[in-house]
């Protein structure tokens, strides 16, 4: 064997490491898409809270308004499930590219080590709400988010990781700053997915 | 330097066994299917070669069934992790001494 077999060789062997145990089919365009439909989100929320015709910082209505908190976890659900979709189907499309399927052992490791952090973190959410402390459920789940993308990090990109720590940051930014939860999910939520998600595009997708 | 050729893995020469044993080192356990669509091989080529590194002894077989299917794992053994680490040690020398 001569040089460059040998070479190609163990790269081979690192490709195959690689691809057996982390999913890379996740598309970095739709983490973009996906943070649009989050800032949309927050567009529609900011509106359902402050009202169209007041001024910066006042508000038409207090989350405490039942018909208000009604709208807002609407809006919520309609945007992941909406991500949802979006980031299923994008990945179908990237993997059946390069010849794979999205339901392999790689993608089941990666949504095992994010069910139990982003669970607990929607039951905490809930319970939150049950109990009336709404000021505290944005921070939350960014949190819990942020912890599950950590988690989940070492089956994917490595970027997923510094992704899941900013998330975490902006968390506890927002349980510092209550009343200010809209703002810092446009940014968690909105702006860092739209950021990873180009730099994910840029640096495996082109 | 001397070529140490005693590490080299004539088992681990073809290129199905050898990125078999690769997805192993990287995975506690990997099933059949997986292995098929990750490798891109036919049944029968994969079959074959889980066959002789089971019976070389570096690989283990489960067999269980999900839902009523059968779900075959593989997993290394002891043996087969020395035995890949070898011969990467001589695809490494073999690299070395082509450079000198």
């Amino acid at each position: 064997m001569n040089q460059q077999e040998l070479l190609k060789e163990i790269g081979q062997i690192r490709n195959m490491m690689e691809k057996s145990s982390k999913f890379m089919s996740i598309s970095g365009l739709s983490g973009v898409l996906i943070g649009c439909f989050a800032l949309v989100g927050a567009g529609a929320a900011y509106y359902t809270v402050y009202g169209t015709k007041s001024d910066f910082g006042y508000r038409d209505y207090y989350v405490l308004d039942q018909q208000v908190l009604w709208k807002l976890i609407v809006i919520a659900l309609l945007i992941l499930l909406v991500s949802i979709v979006t980031g299923v189907l994008m990945a179908k499309a990237k993997a059946k590219k390069h010849g794979q399927t999205i339901w392999n052992p790689t993608s089941k490791a990666l949504l095992k080590a994010m069910a139990i952090p982003l669970i607990t973190g929607g039951l905490f959410s809930l319970i939150l709400i049950a109990r009336g402390n709404y000021s505290l459920v944005a921070s939350s789940l960014l949190i819990f988010y942020g912890l599950s993308l950590a988690a989940a990090s070492v089956f994917t990109f490595r970027e997923v990781r510094v992704l899941g720590v900013l998330e975490i940051l902006l968390g506890l930014l927002a349980l510092a700053f209550p009343g200010y939860g809209v703002w810092f999910w446009a940014a968690g939520f909105g702006l860092l997915h739209i950021i990873y998600g180009l730099i994910v595009h840029k640096r495996y997708e082109k | 330097m001397s070529l140490d050729l005693t590490l080299y893995d004539k088992v681990l020469e073809n290129r199905v066994r050898l990125q078999i044993m690769s997805i192993l080192m990287a995975n506690d356990s990997y099933d059949f299917n997986s292995l098929k669509e990750l490798l891109d091989v036919t049944d029968g080529n994969l079959a074959s070669n889980l066959k002789s590194l089971e019976k070389e002894g570096y690989i283990t077989v489960s067999k269980s069934f999900i839902d009523r299917k059968p779900n075959t794992r593989y997993s290394k053994t002891d043996k087969g992790q020395k035995a890949f680490e070898n011969h990467l040690l001589a695809l490494e020398q073999l690299i070395k001494q082509q450079y000198n």
